[in-house]
C-alpha cells in the first residue's frame, strides 16, 4: 500500500519532478488533441498517428525499464508486442459474441496481452538473464525471431464447435460461418478496430505509473544497484536474477498490452510487422529520448513517428532525410563542445532574463 | 546423395557469411561496437561491382577491385564521419548512429539506382560437377575456397605483422596501447578498412550465388553474419570463421530436414542453446570482472 | 563521465522538445491550412489546363524492400494521368503517398490523402495494407480500386468466407483464388508440361500464399499430383538449393511458382546451376522476368506463365506505353505499372460515362462509379472486355504464355 502512494506523496520534492514533468506532458497533450479533435483541426492523418502513438510510448516506456533501468539491450521488444498484438486480437475475437461494448472488450483484451507476454517474458528471461552485454542482447533478438516464426506457423480460428489451433495447416479445418482469428503469415484480418486514443492515454499513465514504482522502490533500487556493478550489488546479498526478471517481465507485459491495443487499431495484421526493425526503431526511440529518461522517451517517440509523417512532401528522399536527420541528433547530442554551448546560451538567456 | 550437397551448399552458404561475420567481428574486437551498417556496405559494394561489369565493361577481377577500393573507402569515410566523433559516447549512441548509416545508405541506393532489383551478370563459371546423383557448382566450391584463403591471410595479417599486433593491443586495452605510442584513431580507421573490404569480397560472392541486386540485399545476410559473429564468440576471428560455416550449414540442414518454414526459428534455437552451454560463444574469451 | 552523460541526455531531451514543438506548430499550420497543402501539391502531375481537377490518391511502397512495386504503380499512374489531361475534357490530379508495405503506415498515408481531400482512389499497391484501408474506403464512401492488391481480404471484410463485400473497393488484377485454379486447371488440361508438380511459395505473401492455397485445393479436385511444397519468407529469399533439391528428389517435372519474378530469376538460375530442368510455370507476377536489369533470358526458355500483360506486346497501345515508360523511366514497364495505367483509364471511361465532375463529392462520385463498374466493359493493357462484379472481383481472362527466345508466345488452348 506504501509503495502505491508513493507515486503521488512524493511530487512535491525536487528529486520527482522529472515524474510530474512526464504525467503533466501526457495529460496536456491528451486534452490538446482532444480538443484539437473536437474542434475538427485535427487532419486525419494525425488523427490515424494517435493510436500507433500511444502503442509505440508504451513499449518504449517498457524498453526503457530493460535498457535504461535494468541495463540489459533488449533487441526484442517486439516479438512481446507481437505475443500482446495476436493475444489480444484473439480474445477480442472470442468474446465479441458475448461482449458486444468496445472498451470492456478493449481492456480485457489488453490485460490478456499483457499477462501473456509476461509469461513469455518470464520464460524466455529465465534462459536470457543467465547471459550478459550483446551476448543477452543477440538472445533477444534471436527469440524475437522464433516469436515471430511461432505466428507466422500458427493457425487460431473459432467455429461453431469452439476454439481451433494448429501449426500445420492443413490439419486446420474449420465450420462453414467458421472466423479465422489468426491465419499463419497472413496475420489476422477482418479484426474489428475497438482501440481509441482515451485508452491508449491512460494505458501511458499507467505504464509510468508502473515503472515509476518500480524505479523508486527497494526493487527498483536494487536492479539500478545491480546495473552499476554486478559484483557489488550481488556481494550486499541482492538477489540479481530475481530483480532483474522483475524488470525485464514487466517490460515485456508493457510491450504486451501496447502490442494488444496496436492489434486493435487496425483490421488487420500481419506477424512480419513485429519483425527485428520494429525492436531497432523502438530501441532508437528510448536511446534518443534518454536511457532511464521516460518523459524523453516519450518526447522522442512523438517526434520519430511525427518526423517521417512531416517529410512526405520530400517524396523519395524522405527516408534519407530521416537517416541524415538521426545520425545528426545522434553526433551532436553527444558533442561536449555543442553541448556546454548549448548551455552557455541557455543558461545566459536566464540570466538575461532574470 | 542428397546430404553430401547440402553439407556442400551449406558450407557454401557458410562462408559468405562467415566473411561478413568477419567483418562484424574485427570491428567489434577493436571499436567495441555493433556496425549495424556493416550489411549495407555489403549491397554498395554488389552495385559496384555490378556496374563495373555491366556499365564499364570491366574484367571480373578488376571489377572485384572497384567494389573492394569503394567500400574500403566507404568504411572509412563513415568511421571517419559518423563514428570517430562517438568515440567517448555511450555505446548505444554509436548503435543508434550505425543504424542511421544503414538507413541511410539504403536509401541512398533507392534513389540513386532505383528499388527494382539488378541482376548481376553470371561471369564465375556457371558449371557443376557431380557427386554421385548430386550436384555441386563450381561457384560453391569457389566460395568456399575464397573463404578459407580470406580467413588464412587474415590470421596471418593479425599474427605477422606490425599493424596486425597493433590491432591486438587496441583490443584487449586501448589505453595502454595508446601509451605504447600506438596510434588507436589509424588502427580503428584500418580495421573499418579491412571490414568493409571484406565486405566487398562477400558481396561479389554473395551477388554471383544469388544474382539479385537491390538495395536492402544486404540487411538479412548482415544481421546473419552478426549472429555468426556472436555464435562463434564475437571478437575472435576463427570464431566468426566457424560460427559462420556452422550457421550456414543448420540453416541448409533445418531447410532440408525439418522445415522450411521454421529454418529462421531453428538457426536461432540452436543460437540460443550454444550460448546457454558456453555464454561466450564458442571460441569467446571469458572476461574476468576485476573487483 | 555519468553526469556528463547524465546532462547530456537532458539536453538532448530538450532538443527533442524543442522539435516536438516546432512539429506541433507545423502541423497545426498543416492541419488547419487549406487541405491541399504543398506537400500533396509537390506530388501532383502537372498539367496546362487549369480547370478543377478529380483528385485520384493512392498508396504504395515507395521505399523499402517492396519500393518496386510501388514506384511501378505510380510512375505508370502519372503516365496515364498525363495522357488523360493531355486530351482536354477530364482532368485528373495525382497523389501517391508511401506506405512502406505496412498496414500502419497505409492507414497515415489514407488520413493524408483524405485531408487532401481525394476524391477517387487507387486504394493499395500491396495486399496487406490494402486489406488494413479498405474498411475505411467503406466508411467513408470513397471509390477505390486497386491496380493490384490481389488478395481476397481487400475486397472483403470476411475473407475466409468470401463475405461482406466492401462494395466500393475494386481490383484492377485478379483475384489470388482465380489464378491458382486457372493455373491448376491449365497444368491439368495439359498433360504434356508434366504429371508430377512442385511448389515452392513464399509463406509470408498474402499474394502468393492465396495463390498457393487454391492451387493445391483445385490440383486435389483435378487430382493433379503434387509431389513436393517448399517455402520461402523474407529472412529466406536468397537460397533455394533446397527446395530445388527436395523438388529434384521428389521427381517433379513441372514447377510451379507462384511468386514474384525476383525470387523466380535466382531460382532459375540456381536450378540451372544443379542441372534441375523441370516445366517452370508462373503466374503473373513472374511477368516483368525478362525486363529485370542483367537477367541472361535463356534462363527463362521454356517458362510457361498466365499473364494478363505482356510488356512484349505488338498491339498499338502496349506498344506506346511501353515505350513512353522506358522513356521516362528507363525501365520496361512491369504488370504492376500495367494494372495501374488500366486503372486510371477505367476510372477515366467510367467518370466520362457517370458524368462525373470535380466539383461532387467523394460519396456522390463513389456511388456513380460503383454503378458504372459493375455495368461497363473495359478494354485495357491487361485485357479486352472486363467486367466487374459488385464484390469488386474483376473478371477478365489470364493468357498463357511461353517464353522462346527471349519473348512471350501466346500458347493455343
Amino acid at each position: 500500500m506504501k509503495e502505491k502512494s508513493s507515486v503521488f506523496s512524493r511530487f512535491g520534492d525536487k528529486k520527482n519532478r522529472g515524474r510530474l514533468m512526464s504525467f503533466a506532458l501526457v495529460i496536456i497533450a491528451y486534452i490538446a488533441v482532444e480538443v484539437l479533435l473536437k474542434t475538427g483541426s485535427l487532419g486525419s492523418m494525425f488523427s490515424s498517428l494517435l493510436v500507433p502513438i500511444t502503442c509505440y510510448v508504451v513499449a518504449a516506456i517498457g524498453l526503457n525499464l530493460n535498457v535504461g533501468i535494468s541495463g540489459e539491450l533488449n533487441l526484442g521488444q517486439a516479438g512481446f508486442m507481437s505475443v500482446g498484438a495476436f493475444c489480444g486480437i484473439c480474445v477480442s475475437g472470442i468474446l465479441a459474441g458475448s461482449i458486444t461494448a468496445g472498451i470492456p472488450r478493449l481492456i480485457i483484451a489488453i490485460i490478456c496481452g499483457a499477462v501473456l507476454a509476461a509469461v513469455f517474458g518470464f520464460l524466455i528471461g529465465i534462459p536470457v538473464l543467465k547471459l550478459q552485454g550483446d551476448y543477452l542482447a543477440i538472445v533477444t533478438l534471436a527469440f524475437g525471431q522464433i516469436i515471430k516464426s511461432i505466428f507466422m506457423n500458427a493457425y487460431i480460428g473459432i467455429d461453431t464447435e469452439g476454439l481451433h489451433f494448429s501449426f500445420v495447416e492443413s490439419n486446420f479445418k474449420l465450420q462453414p460461418g467458421g472466423k479465422m482469428l489468426l491465419n499463419g503469415p497472413m496475420g489476422a484480418t477482418g479484426t474489428q478496430k475497438i482501440a481509441n486514443f482515451t485508452i491508449g492515454t491512460v494505458l501511458v499513465i499507467v505504464a509510468l505509473l508502473v515503472v515509476y514504482n518500480l524505479m523508486f522502490s527497494r526493487s527498483g533500487r536494487a536492479i539500478m544497484a545491480a546495473r552499476d556493478n554486478r559484483i557489488a550489488a550481488e556481494s550486499v546479498g541482492i538477489p540479481i536474477s530475481r530483480t532483474k526478471m522483475l524488470a525485464f517481465v514487466t517490460s515485456a507485459a508493457l510491450a504486451g498490452a501496447a502490442g494488444a491495443l496496436y492489434g486493435l487499431n487496425y483490421s488487420t495484421l500481419v506477424p512480419n510487422k513485429f519483425d527485428f526493425n520494429t525492436s531497432i526503431l523502438i530501441l532508437v526511440y528510448v536511446v534518443l529520448g534518454g536511457l532511464g529518461n521516460m518523459t524523453g522517451t516519450i518526447i522522442s517517440t512523438v517526434v520519430l513517428i511525427l518526423l517521417p509523417e512531416l517529410l512526405r512532401s520530400l517524396q523519395d528522399y524522405r527516408m534519407l532525410i530521416y537517416a541524415v536527420v538521426l545520425i545528426l541528433i545522434m553526433l551532436v547530442t553527444n558533442n561536449e563542445w555543442l553541448m556546454t554551448k548549448w548551455k552557455s546560451l541557455f543558461s545566459g538567456k536566464a540570466k538575461g532574463g532574470a | 546423395m542428397q546430404f553430401l550437397s547440402y553439407l556442400i551448399n551449406g558450407l557454401g552458404l557458410g562462408s559468405v557469411y562467415a566473411i561478413i561475420a568477419l567483418g562484424y567481428t574485427m570491428v567489434y574486437g577493436i571499436a567495441k561496437m555493433l556496425n549495424f551498417a556493416h550489411g549495407d556496405i555489403i549491397m554498395i559494394g554488389a552495385y559496384i561491382a555490378f556496374f563495373a561489369l555491366t556499365k564499364f565493361a570491366l574484367p571480373f577481377p578488376l571489377a572485384v577491385l572497384a567494389a573492394i577500393a569503394v567500400c574500403t573507402m566507404l568504411g572509412v569515410l563513415i568511421e571517419r564521419l559518423a563514428y570517430k566523433p562517438l568515440r567517448q559516447a555511450p555505446s548505444l549512441a554509436v548503435l543508434i548512429t550505425a543504424i542511421g548509416v544503414s538507413y541511410f545508405l539504403q536509401n541512398g541506393a533507392q534513389i540513386l539506382w532505383s528499388s527494382s532489383s539488378k541482376v548481376f551478370p553470371s561471369v564465375i563459371s556457371t558449371g557443376s560437377i557431380s557427386l554421385g546423383s548430386a550436384s555441386v557448382s563450381y561457384l560453391t566450391l569457389l566460395t568456399i575456397a575464397t573463404c578459407i584463403v580470406v580467413m588464412i591471410c587474415l590470421t596471418l595479417f593479425i599474427n605477422r605483422t606490425k599493424t596486425g599486433s597493433a590491432m591486438r593491443a587496441c583490443s584487449e586495452d586501448k589505453g595502454a596501447s595508446m601509451l605504447m605510442g600506438i596510434n588507436v584513431n589509424m588502427i580503428i580507421s584500418i580495421t573499418f578498412a579491412i571490414g568493409s573490404g571484406l565486405a566487398a569480397i562477400a558481396s561479389v560472392l554473395l551477388a554471383s550465388t544469388y544474382p539479385s541486386v537491390y538495395p536492402t540485399m544486404g540487411s538479412m545476410p548482415g544481421i546473419k553474419a552478426f549472429t555468426a559473429a556472436v555464435f562463434g564468440g564475437i571478437g575472435s576471428i576463427p570464431g566468426a570463421f566457424i560460427g559462420g560455416l556452422l550457421l550456414g550449414i543448420i540453416e541448409i540442414f533445418a531447410k532440408a530436414y525439418i522445415s522450411t518454414q521454421l529454418s529462421d526459428a531453428i538457426v536461432f534455437g540452436v543460437l540460443i542453446v550454444i550460448l546457454l552451454i558456453k555464454p561466450t560463444g564458442l571460441l569467446g574469451k571469458k572476461i574476468n570482472v576485476k573487483v | 563521465m555519468k553526469k556528463m552523460f547524465k546532462t547530456s541526455l537532458a539536453v538532448a531531451m530538450s532538443v527533442c522538445m524543442a522539435a516536438a514543438l516546432t512539429a506541433c506548430g507545423g502541423s497545426g499550420s498543416a492541419s488547419s491550412s487549406a487541405p491541399a497543402d504543398s506537400g500533396a501539391a509537390a506530388e501532383t502531375t502537372e498539367s496546362a489546363d487549369t480547370g478543377a481537377k478529380i483528385k485520384i490518391g493512392g498508396s504504395g511502397p515507395l521505399t523499402g524492400p517492396a519500393a518496386v512495386y510501388g514506384q511501378a504503380v505510380k510512375n505508370a499512374a502519372e503516365i496515364a494521368v498525363e495522357e488523360v489531361n493531355a486530351k482536354g475534357g477530364l482532368q485528373f490530379e495525382l497523389n501517391m503517398q508511401d506506405d512502406a508495405h505496412d498496414p500502419e503506415k497505409a492507414v497515415t498515408a489514407y488520413g493524408v490523402l483524405k485531408d487532401w481531400g481525394m476524391q477517387v482512389s487507387l486504394a493499395t499497391v500491396t495486399s496487406a495494407p490494402g486489406a488494413a484501408v479498405s474498411p475505411s474506403y467503406a466508411e467513408d464512401k470513397i471509390f477505390a480500386i486497386t491496380p493490384s492488391g490481389s488478395s481476397t481480404s481487400v475486397i472483403f471484410a470476411d475473407p475466409d468466407n468470401l463475405s461482406g463485400a466492401f462494395g466500393n473497393v475494386f481490383q484492377m488484377c485478379f483475384t489470388d483464388p482465380n489464378q491458382g485454379t486457372a493455373s491448376a486447371d491449365y497444368i491439368s488440361g495439359h498433360a504434356d508440361l508434366g504429371s508430377k508438380v512442385a511448389i515452392i511459395y513464399k509463406n509470408d505473401d498474402n499474394y502468393s500464399k492465396g495463390i498457393h492455397d487454391t492451387f493445391v485445393a483445385e490440383a486435389a479436385a483435378k487430382s493433379l499430383a503434387v509431389v513436393y511444397e517448399g517455402t520461402f519468407d523474407d529472412s529466406n529469399a536468397q537460397d533455394f538449393t533446397v527446395q530445388l533439391g527436395k523438388a529434384q528428389e521428389a521427381g517433379a517435372d513441372i514447377l510451379f511458382l507462384p511468386i514474384y519474378y525476383d525470387p523466380a530469376s535466382l531460382i532459375l538460375t540456381q536450378a540451372n546451376g544443379m542441372g534441375y530442368k523441370p516445366t517452370f510455370f508462373g503466374v503473373d507476377g513472374m511477368d516483368g522476368i525478362l525486363g529485370l536489369e542483367g537477367f541472361d533470358t535463356s534462363l527463362a526458355e521454356g517458362v510457361y506463365l498466365l499473364t494478363p500483360f505482356s510488356a512484349d506486346a505488338t498491339d498499338e497501345l502496349t506498344v506506346n506505353f511501353v515505350n513512353k515508360y522506358k522513356e521516362k523511366f528507363g525501365e520496361v514497364p512491369n504488370q504492376f505499372a500495367a494494372d495501374a495505367y488500366d486503372c486510371i483509364y477505367a476510372i477515366a471511361q467510367a467518370c466520362e460515362a457517370a458524368g462525373v465532375t470535380a466539383d461532387m463529392s467523394s460519396a456522390d462520385i463513389c456511388a456513380k462509379l460503383v454503378e458504372q463498374f459493375t455495368s461497363m466493359t473495359f478494354s485495357g493493357l491487361t485485357g479486352s472486355e472486363m467486367t466487374w462484379n459488385a464484390n469488386g472481383e474483376v473478371t477478365k481472362s489470364p493468357k498463357a504464355v511461353v517464353i522462346q527466345n527471349g519473348v512471350y508466345v501466346g500458347v493455343e488452348d
